[in-house]
């Protein structure tokens, strides 16, 4: 972009670095742990520890993602 | 055919009503002038955090996962639950970097991921080989919606002996849904999406309390699986994981959700949408319908426990396992319901097409046809040449379904997902660094689709029979690793894009070749809407063209 920028023109907190961003990690990485949730037992409803646990790590993707944007977002 | 007259009824009804909403959406939060590109192609870059809901999902979630994917648990039980954690890593990954793609394209108006590339690189040939990938691994995955619906209508029986009775349904399906995307561009599927997921809502919600209370509880389902399971004679197979197909399972769900959000149709969902915030609170609510799908992934195993057989394939001797949820839903729902899931099903099969026939056209226009074929076409052609290429992408699509075997196109949608993962270097590493060279990243992507065709040629399909493209699980003793574990190709593939990259980048900067020129600022990243320095007058032509 050739066009010159002046500095009022753009809102000075132009990053979106956050330490809670790291919180994010979490829904990434325990899915891929196996050994943890691939057992039969115990069961929830009839349905295998590997199947609920799944279950359960989509609430952790939904608790996680939802901390992290009321922390990080602008007011 | 006389069993199912009230099913096809209902389908028929319903099926005709989208198609109404279709066309009347060109109407709908109608623009000034919809000869523009971001309007047909990206509704206006106005979506707020409903629609982008309806829409992302309804993109997301294709008919091809609904009738695939329980297929899958049927065939081969929990490695086809990969689906589930596949689609809890990826919103996490969407809100860290998918956020950036959308600042960068705001602010400089890009319409395809190849646009980025492009003017982050400063090469026109990189982005063209970006556009490439993304229209070739599009175009299959189209046709695979055909199957979805293809699975609904031999189920309900409207599917005659020879080539033409058997397909003619499809043809008008897909004729009708051509003519309203040119006509009102993204905003059809937007509108239809709402409509689509309240009816998959209501019928998974519907399937997972009704039939394990027909069948017994949810116990005996899983009971009667494993006792399938037990007595074959496939070691990969089982309602857990075993010590071989771990691996597979983890990099399949990592290399899967790294490619779903390169794919050039989620990539458009989202920069549909008209704030920062719109996607950050998207990432938080879109994860219901990974519920959905895992829900409906086990539907995989409630048909093993009340016995479903699936229907004939095409090949004489084969079976279409993907018949699997509609017969169940068939056997088990009175004939009104299992219409109205039919019609669920089919009508999940229209957004998603829809959707990725505008991403790919977009991809041609903007890419191919503006780069190379017309560099002064004005916003209007634009417009124009990408409502016709969505019609020649569908018309290729009911090509490949009409006239080649399924089968080509399912191994074509495999080969989809590795290599849209080749794209990853320049696209998503892209948004975070510069550091690589442009020759670098054509060397990586070369090396990876080399390697992965490679791969995929050695994979058979015990199955079938077949000795080429029999999946995505290759053997790590093809590589002289003495094991019988298997991972998945386009998680190697793309590690070793990557290795290319590097190594090549270090090369050419040590011989000074000259690269490409970065169009983009660090600021870029975290534009929002109203950002001061976006002229709202301006086309996104000739914000692009200025740089």
């Amino acid at each position: 972009m050739a066009e010159p920028e002046s500095p009022e023109a753009v809102p000075a907190a132009r990053h979106d670095r956050s330490p809670w961003n790291w919180l994010l990690l979490l829904p990434i990485v325990l899915p891929l742990l196996t050994p943890l949730f691939n057992h039969d037992s115990p069961r929830l409803w009839g349905f295998p520890a590997f199947y609920w646990v799944q279950f359960l790590f989509i609430l952790v993707g939904v608790a996680t993602t939802t901390v992290v944007y009321q922390m990080t977002k602008k007011r | 055919m006389g069993d199912h007259v009230t099913e096809i009824i209902i389908f028929t009804f319903l099926f005709l009503l989208v198609s109404g909403m279709g066309f009347v959406a060109a109407r709908w939060r109608a623009p000034k002038d919809m000869a523009h590109l971001d309007e047909w192609g990206l509704g206006g870059r106005s979506f707020g955090a409903w629609i982008t809901w309806f829409l992302v999902g309804g993109d997301l979630y294709t008919a091809y996962t609904f009738v695939a994917v329980p297929a899958l648990i049927f065939g081969a039980g929990a490695a086809g639950f990969f689906a589930v954690p596949y689609t809890v890593i990826i919103y996490p990954m969407f809100f860290l970097i998918l956020i950036r793609l959308w600042s960068v394209s705001h602010r400089h108006g890009f319409v395809t991921p190849a646009d980025f590339v492009r003017t982050r690189f400063g090469s026109p040939t990189l982005a063209l080989l970006i556009a490439i990938t993304g229209i070739v691994a599009t175009m299959p995955y189209i046709a695979l919606q055909l199957v979805g619906i293809e699975a609904v209508l031999k189920t309900m029986g409207v599917t005659g002996d020879s080539t033409l009775a058997r397909h003619a349904p499809i043809i008008i399906a897909f004729a009708i849904l051509a003519a309203y995307t040119y006509q009102s561009g993204l905003r059809a599927p937007a509108l239809i999406a709402f409509v689509k997921d309240i009816l998959i809502y209501l019928v998974i919600i519907v399937a997972v309390i009704y039939l394990p209370a027909k069948l017994g509880g949810w116990g005996s389902i899983f009971d009667s699986a494993k006792a399938k399971f037990d007595a074959s004679t496939n070691p990969g197979d089982g309602i857990l994981l075993n010590a071989n197909n771990q691996l597979q399972y983890i990099t399949l769900a990592l290399g899967s959700a790294m490619a779903l959000f390169l794919y050039p149709h989620s990539v458009t969902g989202v920069l549909a949408s008209k704030n920062r915030n719109v996607i950050k609170r998207n990432m938080s609510a879109l994860p219901a319908y990974s519920f959905l799908l895992g829900l409906l992934a086990l539907l995989g195993y409630v048909a093993i426990a009340s016995g479903v057989k699936p229907l004939p394939g095409a090949k004489p001797g084969s079976l279409d396992s993907n018949t699997v949820v509609p017969l169940l839903f068939d056997i088990q729902f009175p004939s009104w319901f299992a219409g109205i899931a039919f019609a669920a099903i089919g009508i999940g099969a229209l957004v998603p097409a829809a959707i990725m026939s505008i991403a790919a056209a977009n991809l041609f226009t903007r890419n191919i046809y503006k780069e190379y074929l017309r560099k002064d076409a004005t916003p209007a052609q634009e417009a124009s040449v990408s409502k016709i290429a969505s019609l020649v992408v569908k018309v290729g699509a009911v090509a490949f379904i009409v006239f080649l075997d399924p089968q080509f196109s399912i191994d074509l949608q495999l080969i989809g997902g590795v290599i849209i993962l080749q794209t990853a270097p320049s696209v998503a590493l892209g948004l975070y660094t510069r550091w690589f060279h442009r020759g670098g990243l054509i060397a990586g992507w070369a090396a990876g689709m080399a390697l992965a065709f490679w791969m995929l040629w050695q994979i058979p399909n015990a199955a079938t029979g077949r000795a080429h493209f029999g999946g995505s699980a290759f053997l790590l003793s093809e590589f002289g690793f003495d094991t019988k574990k298997t991972i998945y190709v386009g998680f190697v593939a793309v590690l070793v894009n990557l290795l290319v990259a590097v190594i090549v980048t270090l090369l050419l900067r040590a011989l000074k070749t000259p690269d490409g020129v970065d169009g983009t600022t660090p600021d870029d990243f975290f534009a929002d809407e109203g950002d001061p320095r976006i002229d709202k007058s301006a086309t996104p032509v000739q914000t692009v063209s200025s740089t």
